[in-house]
Parts: C-alpha cells; sequence; structure tokens
C-alpha cells in the first residue's frame, strides 16, 4: 500500500463513504454485528456466523454485513444493527441464532422490522 | 437579533445536502423573497439532525413541525399552505412506518436521547479493524491539520482554550500539560497512552480501543506534533486480549499509510508507536509507575517533582495521556476549541464517558455532557433501578472514589461538584447500588481491593489500608468496638496525608464517604451487632412477621437448608438452627414478610421451641421495628 499524503486522506473518505452510507453504495442493506468483548462474550460471533450462513444459503449479493464495537447497551447484547437503504436503522438486542434468522429472513429480505426483537429506530450519530 | 415569527430549521448534514437541501434553501429564500416573506420568516441551515434517511428534513418552529423528504417543488406549497395559511403540508409530514409502530425512536428513548457521542462518535459505526472506515469518518483529518496547517503552539493553545481535562481521573488540563513538555528542550521526548484501565467495574477505555483503536492513535500523533516527540508507547493491560489486537492492527495499517513511521504524510514529521503490555498490577496507572514498568522495572511511584514532563520515560521529557482523552483530542484539533466548550460547564467542559454498571436496568457505556445531574444519568439513561429494588448509592471513581447517597443525586456531574461530596468524577466507573448493599461492606470491598494493590512502597498505605481492612473486617464480623469509626476516620486522613502516590491518597475514600453518608450502618453494626441488609452473616437473623406471611411457599422453595417450614394458609417459619443467612429468602419474598433482626434475636430463638415464646420474640421485633 502506498504511503498517504493529505489529499489522498480525502480521497480514501470519498471512496470509503459508500460502505459507511447505503445511498452510494449499490447494496440494499447493511448488518452491523457489535462485536466488543461484552457482544462476542454474549454470543455475537454466533450471531455473526448465522449471518453469514443465511447470505451464503440465499446467495444474497446486495447486502453488506460487518462488525463493530461495543454499542453502548452490554446488557442487551449481542446486538446488531440493520439498515435498509433509505430506512432509519434498527438496533436489534438480546440476539442469538435463530433471532438473528428471523431477522434476516423478515427484515433484510422482506422489508418488514421484527418488532419483538427490536429496541429502537434511528441513529445516534450527531453530525 | 431581529424576531422571525417562524422559524425553518432545515438539515445541512451530508446525508441531507446529497438530498438536495441546499437546492431547497436556495429556494426557500428565493420564494421567500418573492412573497415579501424574508423579514418574518428565518431560514436557518443546521448541522446533521441524525435522520439522514428521510432527508432532505426540516424542523419548522414554534409548531415543532418535521418535514422529512422536502424538495424544491414542495416549497412554494409549503409557504402557501403552511406559512400563509397556517395549515401544515400533510403529506410531507414524517410517518411511522406501519409496520415499526411499536418501534420507539432514538430521540424517544432516554437512553440515546441524553447522549452526546464525542469520543465514542465512531462506536458500534465502523469496522474498527479497518483503516479506511475510519478515515471515512473523517479519520487522520486533524493530524492532517496538525502537521501541515498549525504550529506545535496552535494545537497546544487550541487544547488549552478547549478546556479537555484529562479523562484519566485525575482531570488535569491536557493543554497545560503539553505546555510544560513542550517548553522543555531535549533531544528525544515520548507521547504516551495510558490504557492500564484497572478500576473495578470500568470499561470506557477498553470500549474505545475495541471500537475505535485508530482515534487514539490519531490523539498520540497530534500530542507529538504538540510536543515534538518521535516515539510513543501505549500501556495496555493484557487482560485486555482484543483492545491489543485490534490496536497492533491499527498501528500496523497506519504504518502501511504513512500515517505513522518516517514522513508522515509527507510532512517530514516521524513518529514511532508501540504497545506495551501491562500486567495487571493496578498501581501502573499511576503515571510515574507506568513509567517505570515499560522501562522493565517493578512498577513503583516515585516522588514528584521532576514531573514527567521533565524527566519521565528513562529521564526524557514525556507525556501521558488516558486513552479517552485522546479520543477528545482530533474532534477538538478539527472543529476548535468552541465547539468543544459549548458542552459541559465553564471548568469542565465537553464530554465524559461512564461505565454504568451495578444495580441498574441499562447497564452500559454512556457519554454525557459534563454538568448533567446524577439522577439523570441513573433514573433516565440508566433506566432506573432494576427488580425494582430501591436505590441506595452510586459508587464513582472506584476504590479512589466515594459513595454519593441518594440526597445528592442531583449533583451536576464536574470535577468541581463531585469532589464536594467526597467521590470523585474518576476515570468513569460508575456503580449503582440498591437497597440490599451493605455499606460497611461496599467499603471493606474497597478496601480488600486497594490493600492487595499497593505496591508497598509508602508504610502508610502498605499497613495503613491493611490495618483499616482490619478493623472493617471485624466489624463485619461481629467484632466491632467503640470508637471504631473514628480510628478508621484517623488512620484515613494519616494514610491520605502521607502516601507518595494517588492509590494511597485516595484509598481511604470509599470508608470516608460511607462513614459520612452512612453513619448509622456502622453504629448499628458496631453497637447492636446488626446488619440491616443482611449482608454481613454473623450480624443478621431472618425470621417470618407472620401477620404478613400469604404461606405462598416462595422462600421455602428458595431456601438451599430446607430451614423453612409451614403449610399452605400457615405461616411460614424460619429454622434458626438450619439457616445460613443466605438471604435467598429475603430475596425471593413478594410481600415483605422476611424480616431481618440483630443478631441477638437469633440467640433468644435458638433457646427455645415453645411456640408461644417464639411468637412473642417476633411480635416484639416487629413493634420495635415500626418504632
Amino acid at each position: 500500500m502506498a504511503r498517504l499524503t493529505v489529499d489522498d486522506l480525502k480521497k480514501i473518505k470519498e471512496e470509503y463513504k459508500s460502505t459507511l452510507t447505503l445511498r452510494e453504495g449499490g447494496s440494499r442493506a447493511k448488518i452491523t454485528v457489535h462485536m466488543g468483548t461484552c457482544g462476542i462474550a454474549a454470543g455475537a460471533r454466533k450471531v455473526m456466523e448465522a449471518v453469514l450462513d443465511e447470505i451464503n444459503k440465499n446467495n444474497v449479493k446486495d447486502v453488506i454485513v460487518t462488525n463493530s464495537g461495543c454499542a453502548g447497551l452490554c446488557s442487551k447484547e449481542p446486538m446488531a444493527t440493520v439498515e435498509i437503504i433509505n430506512e432509519a436503522p434498527v438496533k436489534y438486542v438480546q440476539l442469538n441464532e435463530d433471532k438473528i434468522r428471523k431477522i434476516f429472513k423478515e427484515h433484510v429480505m422482506e422489508g418488514s422490522a421484527v418488532q419483538d426483537y427490536a429496541l429502537v429506530v434511528g441513529s445516534e450519530t450527531a453530525y | 437579533m431581529e424576531k422571525y415569527r417562524t422559524s425553518v430549521m432545515l438539515c445541512g448534514g451530508t446525508g441531507c445536502i446529497s438530498g438536495g437541501s441546499l437546492k431547497v434553501k436556495n429556494a426557500l429564500t428565493e420564494e421567500l423573497i418573492k412573497r415579501e416573506l424574508q423579514d418574518e420568516i428565518n431560514v436557518v441551515v443546521t448541522g446533521c439532525n441524525g435522520f439522514c434517511a428521510k432527508g432532505p428534513v426540516m424542523t419548522v418552529y414554534p409548531e415543532d413541525i418535521f418535514y422529512e423528504k422536502v424538495t424544491v417543488d414542495d416549497v412554494p406549497v409549503i409557504i402557501e399552505e403552511h406559512f400563509i395559511k397556517g395549515r401544515p403540508v400533510e403529506r410531507l409530514l414524517y410517518k411511522e412506518p406501519i409496520k415499526k409502530q411499536t418501534i420507539p425512536l432514538m430521540r424517544d428513548i432516554p437512553f440515546f436521547n441524553l447522549q452526546v457521542l464525542r469520543a465514542l462518535r465512531n462506536k458500534g459505526l465502523i469496522d474498527a479493524e479497518k483503516i479506511d472506515e475510519y478515515i471515512a469518518r473523517d479519520g487522520y483529518q486533524a493530524a492532517a491539520k496538525a502537521l501541515t496547517e498549525m504550529t506545535p503552539e496552535q494545537v497546544i493553545n487550541e487544547l488549552k482554550r478547549s478546556g479537555l481535562r484529562g479523562r484519566g481521573g485525575a482531570g488535569f488540563p491536557t493543554g497545560m500539560k503539553w505546555e510544560l513538555c513542550s517548553r522543555v528542550k531535549g533531544d528525544s521526548k515520548y507521547i504516551l497512552c495510558n490504557g492500564d484501565e484497572g478500576d473495578p467495574g470500568a470499561f470506557m477505555d477498553r470500549s474505545i480501543m475495541e471500537a475505535d483503536p485508530h482515534v487514539v492513535l490519531e490523539g498520540m500523533i497530534i500530542g507529538a506534533r504538540a510536543i515534538g516527540a518521535d516515539k510513543g508507547y501505549i500501556y495496555v493491560r493484557a487482560e485486555y486480549p482484543l483492545a491489543v489486537h485490534r490496536l497492533q492492527l491499527a498501528i500496523n495499517q497506519a504504518k502501511e499509510y504513512g500515517l505513522l513511521g518516517e514522513n508522515i504524510l509527507g510532512t517530514g514529521f516521524n513518529l514511532d508507536i508501540e504497545i506495551y503490555l501491562g500486567a495487571g498490577a493496578f498501581v501502573c496507572g499511576e503515571e510515574t509507575a507506568l513509567m517505570r514498568s515499560i522501562e522493565g522495572k517493578r512498577g513503583m511511584p516515585r516522588p514528584r517533582p521532576p514531573f514527567p514532563a521533565q524527566k519521565g520515560l528513562w529521564d526524557k521529557p514525556s507525556v501521558l495521556n488516558n486513552v479517552e482523552t485522546y479520543a477528545n483530542i482530533p474532534q477538538i484539533i478539527l472543529n476548535g476549541a468552541d465547539w468543544y466548550k459549548s458542552l459541559g460547564t465553564e471548568k469542565s467542559t465537553g464530554t465524559k464517558v461512564f461505565a454504568l454498571t451495578g444495580a441498574i436496568n441499562n447497564v452500559g457505556l454512556i457519554e454525557v455532557p459534563m454538568g448533567i445531574p446524577l439522577r439523570k444519568i441513573i433514573f433516565d439513561i440508566g433506566g432506573g433501578i432494576s427488580k425494582g429494588r430501591k436505590f441506595k448509592a452510586v459508587q464513582l471513581g472506584g476504590p479512589s472514589g466515594g459513595c454519593i447517597p441518594e440526597h445528592l443525586l442531583d449533583t451536576p456531574v464536574t470535577y468541581e461538584d463531585i469532589v464536594q461530596t467526597g467521590a470523585i468524577v474518576g476515570s468513569g466507573g460508575m456503580v449503582v447500588m440498591n437497597d440490599l448493599n451493605c455499606m460497611v461492606s461496599v467499603a471493606k470491598f474497597f478496601l480488600e481491593f486497594t490493600t492487595d494493590e499497593s505496591c508497598g512502597k509508602c508504610p502508610p498505605c502498605r499497613i495503613g489500608t491493611t490495618v483499616m481492612l482490619d478493623i472493617l473486617t471485624n466489624i463485619t464480623e461481629g467484632r466491632g468496638k467503640e470508637g471504631y469509626i473514628e480510628l478508621l476516620q484517623d488512620i484515613s486522613q494519616d494514610i491520605i496525608a502521607t502516601s507518595l502516590c494517588g492509590l494511597g491518597q485516595t484509598a481511604p475514600n470509599p470508608v470516608l464517604t460511607t462513614i459520612k453518608y452512612f453513619r448509622d450502618e456502622y453504629e448499628s453494626h458496631i453497637n447492636e451487632k446488626w446488619c440491616k441488609t443482611g449482608v454481613c452473616k454473623e450480624l443478621c437473623t431472618f425470621y417470618v412477621d407472620e401477620e404478613k406471611c400469604k404461606a405462598c411457599g416462595a422462600c421455602k422453595r428458595v431456601c438451599p437448608q430446607n430451614a423453612i417450614s409451614g403449610e399452605k394458609k400457615v405461616p411460614h417459619r424460619i429454622e434458626q438452627s438450619k439457616c445460613i443467612q443466605c438471604r435467598s429468602c429475603y430475596e425471593a419474598c413478594k410481600f415483605d414478610s422476611i424480616k431481618i433482626g440483630p443478631r441477638s434475636m437469633r440467640e433468644k430463638l435458638m433457646e427455645t421451641t415453645d411456640q408461644e415464646a417464639l411468637k412473642e420474640i417476633y411480635t416484639a421485633a416487629i413493634a420495635a421495628k415500626e418504632e
């Protein structure tokens, strides 16, 4: 990888925005599994595996899967955030394999959020 | 300022701008001028509203009408219908998606809406193992700014003006620390990061290092630029494997990108950063001990002066800051001191991260503006006390801090106000305790910790805390004597006055604050041999208030000793010879009919088997309690 200049930073920023904001990415949805120590201890790894398994099984090409750190509400881990393009993100709590599979089927594939497992809708980012 | 009858807050965040909000703004301005409303209606472009998915969004005040997905074509309609005729345009109003009705919005949930994320701005948003995602969220822009557009003096001045204070606990102004070190001449200097988070129940720094490791590196680059360091260490406890792994990945990635190493970003500035693993000694969080530990020696504090700014690691000028402090710095450089100061109070600016744990519903990691009252943190963000129990105290600042009782819950969280209570803001551990906690035992717990972790260098700390622990153990095991409280206070003062480092100087705080606010508990332990919470097993008797008992059998089912007798509709009774004071029955009872009496009662109960006599003892105890 080449050493960066200040201008390169801006280029990377523009390029990688797409993975952070679905709008420009060509993907339809993004699933973030929160994998801090608390999440992993509560079973986030299994949740992640289940998501990847669903994606492979269904041959899904337009969904981004990523992991991230602790979402802050450690007592409700494992957590995942599901973002569908043009919709506010939904945070799901206290997940396990079966729950995330249901979420994948109903929310990601069929477009309706699974109320029973959802905590909140919206984004925390202030700017 | 001119007065307007209506203000239109149009979102100008990146999301809404890419959705066309600036075109909407131009259209609004033109249309308002056309209709000569420009003096009545004000259009303000705001920062990101947060609801980017529905952008461009705008809010109309004073009515607080929220419009979503506004286009240029909607502008004449809004002005005609809403601003002139006073009828909000229904088709543009925010609609709750039908299927999501029962999922609340973030802004409706106190856990989210009272928080302001700065140090934690990337938490849960980026993949911590991908540097590009960090860069996409303005990462390393501040380092670039500090290296190319600012002199070290300007960096230091910006920090000084921001009012940022060390987030590790002591609250020393960061800008001042940097300035002291920058003035010292030296061929090599060190920039150090303290990730030796050791307070029981605290995990702020771990979360930052795990979720956003690059922000720590960027903060250190800026610090190195300010003081003129070319070498840095991050001291992390080995018990944080994921944090260490992600930090190391981050360092490798930054090196590959030329953001660490030689000639950073082509500016000629050099900085190498290494991770140093701590072996988990609490005292190594103290700055001079930490430096000795990196040098490969036994981690023990040394006297100051000379301060590390003059003679630190390997006797070279060094600056040590906490993980959370570094996490704040890039944002201050990018957005300026005034932006940072806009939150918090005059002397405690910005935000603080807290690890909220204990008997609370929403255990987690939160970031709040300084100055927020404790009550708001515990009851709104924290969702109140779990299992419907009562709040008793909140412990701030770990083993160096203290317990704050209910009547002081309106204390704003600032460095100055919290110190008034006898506790400290500390690094951010916040342990909430309910009415099942015995405060003498809580003090004993923290003292066990400091006794264990005292490095042994200063006798007052090494011996003093051990003596205090002995006294507390005596009190909790029924050997308390009159004068013990005063003796504890006395020893505390000596330890505080004569210890070298912060560990000893603050170790008595948990004892002093519990004596200050819960003296009655110490007194009943000593004088009546009575632990009213039933924690101290030697100082309590569990019995049933037979008037209140509904004979439901809940206590009987949980008793591990089968010590509870009683059939349906017959009040239950605890057989004292079998009871091991585990408190299971007390917690299981839904009718508040299990009571806790003093030790002496148990002896009386065991002396007799006569049913009438037993009943008399119960009645007398309950009557005494009600008095």
